[in-house]
């Protein structure tokens, strides 16, 4: 293996690729006229899945670090990236009308999104501590902008404002975490930690102090509780779409680098950290808590989202705490919990952001009668939301499972405990919405086509049941959403049932990914 | 047909819900059509459930039509092993039996058709699979198929109930049915996974039934951990079969459902967790089983008696026997509670006999509701005159719940009772006490509202149209017939029962 600093950077060519893309995207931005700024969706779509044809053909055998061993590729960055990418494809599908009807300068949008994705890929590459950083802050501040994109919306740019402070404010403590870290052991590669951990085999009060500290960066980026309170703002403040992107894609990445950072920097000098296992385990169990809890009081969709996703974060946290017991299994659960979690919620937000483009509502009681107004929309989200509350035939409930009996397995049954017991509150919020959209009766409005919200219509009082007999009030149809929104959620609906099904093809996949991470 | 035996377990499965997913296709406005299909789909399922019964063969015994398919290896190694025993067999039959009656009462659902067949099927489809499932990832992934489409079957198309004080919305119903049940499955998936983590510190992880009964016995699960462990399944399960005092979502459940679901719920969903705790919590954690049991009967007395008692206090026919189907479970309770070869058997015909009367009952209350739109008891009267054909029918099943010797309930319940005596000789006086007041309630009712003077009100009813008639027809028939030549039923049950108690 060569240590050279630019000998094999041939493998980085999709990274090169994205990033040409991303210049690409943001130069024809300015040539283009405003009526066919649609294009550039296009062109990004292209533009990631050709760099997925591009990774996927230049698959390495085994192994190989770059830079002198700051990026290596390898099967589990290639399985990252796939999954990256294909989220970059599908917030696109998401953004495409909702973009058009309702951002300004949507050129530089598609561009910060290469950008954002092109973050991840690099976090899932990274295995240097400062490099890790350098992506995830790509990623930030792409998203930093994305999320204050609703420019004539007050609340977008609060949400964009908070999201600001309070990532800026995590990346600083994270970035003192790693001053810690380096003056303790004089490294910020991940295998040389491991490598002076074991040589030292103790660890140092400073050490202690900079590992505390990058746990709780992370913990913002993860948006695990108690650093979670910015999340429910910026989530309902960003564009849809971004909502949805903050919710898969930015928790994705920071397990990338979570699962890597364990096992090539933790894992093999696991002795000396037993302890951080509970204090993980306590996090995951207090973060999955309160999001299912707090979520309970929750009226507007998008901050439903918000704290469920927050839960789920606890769940795949809970599969972190036990990466140290059995590796291979728990990676592998984690990464098939984010998969399908990432494909659950890209349903879900698909529908809801089908019915926000036809209509401008975005609270719980606005989805009342959705079943008769378009039955294809509440069944894609009743379907999504089933499977986010771990109920068969649904992906939900295999990953569920095997994740659960993975951290089980691990020796922490209370804290699958706890996870099972706090599915159950998640699947009473989301029955809350799924009795809107097929239980309550649709309010009297004419608001087709409307994109406005409707004052007269939100007085309507939501009527409590109907009566035997009763004539039923007149269905406002809704109209159609877009073929691509419809696309998405189909093609979804197909993924979230096959892999409830048969997961074993993914599974295999996960495990060679999985694999490659142990020495 | 024994290439036939290799897939006919799969195709119980397969079958129901294929049909569910074909039901998504039909067109949206053609009532008739989704119904159509759905008998259609049913009775490919009844015949299968009916081949199943009659070719297991009850002197082979044991586990039979095993089939195993490769789901999730290493180191889950989670497999689709479908195999029947003499405990599923009867109730396999249960179910083709009552998911069939119940499609075709269900010709009255006019609203949103198609969806209710679509999420009627995919119910059936997770019941079947419970009983013949011999893995328990599988056997938990069907039982929350089989619960999952209650909430919106209840909850679109239910009724809610007006108490005049309150009111008891069908909303409420579904949804605390729906919760109370996830709760139950709470404290399962637990059970299921402190088993598999013990399997997995023995060297060979697992969640197969008979690879974890057979670590068992190689000393795998400590006695702490079956004394934990049990009480999980007895009482996750339990909520299902209504076991006192988790029974409270089954009569507001039950009464807010619409006339299909009612029957398929009291039913045969009931059932479940019945078999559960035999399946389950007797088979894999015996030790644990031995010691809580005198727990178990004693709250299985207490769901006779309280169900019998609230059933008693109940006027909304759907109350009445939503109540007693709470008192006829503890029947079933107690007989497993036994832990005695008869008392066993008794529970498992009482759960076949109960869910083909308590099917009856909430298909008659039906067609009697459908026409008169109210079901109170105390206003409802002489039904006899306008509803004839009903009124028999109710009437037999009314008799078959009190325990009438020549129906089925008699032997299932005299079962129970001589298991009881044998083992915990106060409970069993107790439970015949229950058996009374069933008495009570049933005669009361009958005398009040079929029999005697009719009011001129009720002179518009007409009888239970066609279908009606020939679905009761079926179940009465069924129900004189196990009462008098039960052996066909009693063979396999046996042979079930001997098995399931051979780890004692």
């Amino acid at each position: 293996m060569s240590t050279g600093l630019t000998t094999n950077l041939y493998l980085l060519t999709p990274e090169f690729a994205l990033t040409a893309l991303a210049f690409l995207v943001f130069t024809v931005d300015l040539f283009l006229p405003e009526r066919n700024k649609e294009w550039l969706a296009g062109l990004s779509v292209v533009s990631l899945i050709s760099v997925m044809v591009i990774a996927l053909l230049m698959r390495p055998a085994g192994s190989i670090e770059l830079y002198g061993g700051l990026i290596v590729v390898d099967d589990f960055g290639l399985f990252f990236k796939i999954f990256f990418l294909a989220i970059g494809v599908g917030i696109i599908a998401l953004s495409w009308e909702y973009a058009r009807d309702r951002l300004d300068h949507r050129g530089e949008f598609y561009g910060l999104l290469l950008f954002s994705v092109l973050g991840m890929n690099l976090l899932a590459m990274s295995r240097e501590l400062l490099t890790a950083y350098i992506s995830l802050e790509l990623l930030s501040f792409s998203l930093y902008v994305m999320v204050a994109y609703g420019l004539r919306e007050a609340r977008s740019n609060e949400a964009g404002i908070k999201y600001i402070i309070i990532g800026a404010l995590s990346s600083a403590i994270m970035l003192y975490g790693l001053s810690n870290i380096y003056a303790a052991l004089g490294t910020t590669t991940f295998a040389g930690i491991a490598d002076e951990l074991v040589a030292q085999n103790a660890v140092s009060p400073v050490l202690w102090v900079g590992v505390a500290l990058l746990v709780v960066g992370l913990g913002f980026k993860l948006s695990a509780v108690p650093f979670h309170m910015w999340a429910p703002d910026a989530y309902e403040g960003a564009p849809l779409p971004v909502t949805a992107y903050l919710a898969i894609g930015s928790k994705a990445a920071a397990f990338a680098l979570t699962l890597r950072l364990f096992a090539e920097a933790i894992v093999p000098a696991f002795d000396l950290w037993s302890e951080w296992q509970l204090v993980i385990a306590v996090l995951a169990a207090i973060t999955m808590l309160l999001g299912n809890l707090v979520a309970l009081a929750q009226r507007n969709i998008k901050r439903l989202m918000a704290y469920s996703s927050i839960g789920h974060v606890g769940y795949a946290l809970a599969g972190v705490a036990v990466l140290g017991s059995d590796f291979a299994l728990a990676a592998k659960a984690v990464i098939f919990y984010l998969v399908v979690y990432a494909v659950t919620n890209l349903v879900v937000f698909a529908g809801i952001t089908a019915y926000y483009n036809r209509t401008g509502e975005d609270d719980i009681v606005d989805l009342a009668g959705l079943a008769d107004r378009q039955p294809y929309i509440a069944a894609a989200i009743a379907i999504g939301l089933f499977s986010l509350a771990g109920l068969p035939i649904f992906a939900g409930f295999t990953a569920k499972f095997y994740l659960f009996a993975a951290v089980a397995d691990g020796g922490f049954l209370w804290l699958a405990g706890v996870a099972i017991f706090t599915s159950l509150v998640s699947l009473y919020y989301y029955l809350q919405v799924i009795r809107q959209m097929y239980i309550e009766p649709a309010r009297l409005a004419g608001d087709v086509g409307d994109h406005e919200p409707d004052a007269e219509v939100a007085s309507e009082p939501a009527n409590a049941h109907d009566h035997h007999g009763e004539p039923e009030a007149p269905v406002v149809p809704l109209q159609r959403p877009s073929w691509l929104l419809s696309g998405t959620m189909g093609l979804g609906l197909i993924v979230v049932t096959w892999l409830g099904v048969y997961p074993a093809p993914l599974l295999a996949l996960i495990e060679s990914a999985g694999a490659a991470l142990l020495p | 047909m024994a290439n036939f035996d290799q897939v006919s377990l799969l195709l119980l499965v397969l079958v129901p819900l294929a049909g569910a997913v074909l039901a998504m296709f039909l067109p949206k406005d053609r009532p008739r059509d989704a119904w159509q299909f759905a008998i259609f789909v049913a009775a490919i399922s009844f015949v299968l459930s009916v081949i199943v019964f009659v070719r297991y063969d009850y002197m082979a015994g044991g586990v039979q039509f095993q089939r195993e398919y490769a789901w999730i290896g290493h180191p889950l190694n989670i497999t689709l092993d479908l195999g029947l025993n003499g405990i599923g067999a009867p109730l396999v039959l249960l179910n083709g039996i009552v998911l069939l009656g119940a499609v075709l009462i269900s010709q009255t659902i006019t609203r949103r058709t198609r969806d209710f067949f679509v999420l009627l099927l995919a119910l059936g489809s997770g019941v079947f699979g419970v009983f013949i499932v011999r893995d328990l990832f599988f056997l938990f992934f069907f039982y929350e198929l089989a619960v999952l489409p209650m909430y919106l079957l209840i909850g679109v198309w239910g009724s809610s109930t007006d108490f005049g004080a309150f009111l008891r919305t069908k909303e409420y119903g579904a949804m605390k049915l729906m919760l109370v049940l996830v709760a139950g499955s709470v404290l399962i998936w637990i059970g299921i996974l402190a088993l598999y983590v013990a399997s997995s510190q023995a060297g060979s992880p697992t969640f197969n039934i008979d690879t974890l009964a057979q670590l068992r016995t190689e000393g795998a699960f400590s006695r702490t951990l079956e004394l934990w462990v049990f009480p999980l399944f007895a009482v996750g399960f339990g909520i299902l079969a209504g076991l006192w005092p988790f029974h409270t979502w089954s009569p507001d459940g039950h009464v807010a459902a619409p006339t299909g679901v009612s029957m398929l719920h009291a039913g045969v969903l009931m059932k479940l967790g019945a078999f559960g705790i035999i399946q389950v919590g007797m088979i894999l954690t015996p030790t644990g089983a031995e010691v809580w049991m005198p727990v178990l009967i004693g709250l299985g007395t207490v769901n006779v008696i309280y169900g019998a008692i609230s059933a008693l206090s109940q006027n909304d026919l759907k109350y009445v026997i939503g109540y007693s189907s709470v008192s006829h479970m503890g029947y079933v309770l107690m007989g497993i509670a036994t832990l005695h070869p008869v008392g066993l058997a008794g529970a498992v015909l009482q759960m076949f006999s109960h869910g083909i009367m308590t099917a009856l009952m909430f298909a008659m209350v039906g067609a009697i509701y459908e026409r008169a739109h109210i079901r109170d008891s105390m206003i409802l009267n002489g039904l006899i005159k306008r509803m004839g054909v009903t009124t028999f029918f109710f009437a037999i099943a009314g008799l078959a719940s009190l325990g009438l010797p020549g129906l089925s309930g008699f032997i299932a319940e005299f079962m129970v009772f001589t298991g009881a005596f044998r083992t915990y000789l106060p409970l069993a006086v107790l439970g015949v006490i229950g058996a009374a007041i069933t008495a009570v309630y049933i005669l009361r009712l009958l005398a009040r509202s079929f029999f005697g003077e009719a009011d001129p009100q009720w002179d518009h009813l007409t009888d239970a149209s066609p279908v009606e008639k020939g679905v009761g027809a079926v179940f009465v028939l069924i129900l004189v017939a196990v009462g008098i030549w039960p052996a066909p039923l009693l063979n396999v049950i046996n042979t079930g029962v001997e098995s399931a108690l051979s780890v004692f």
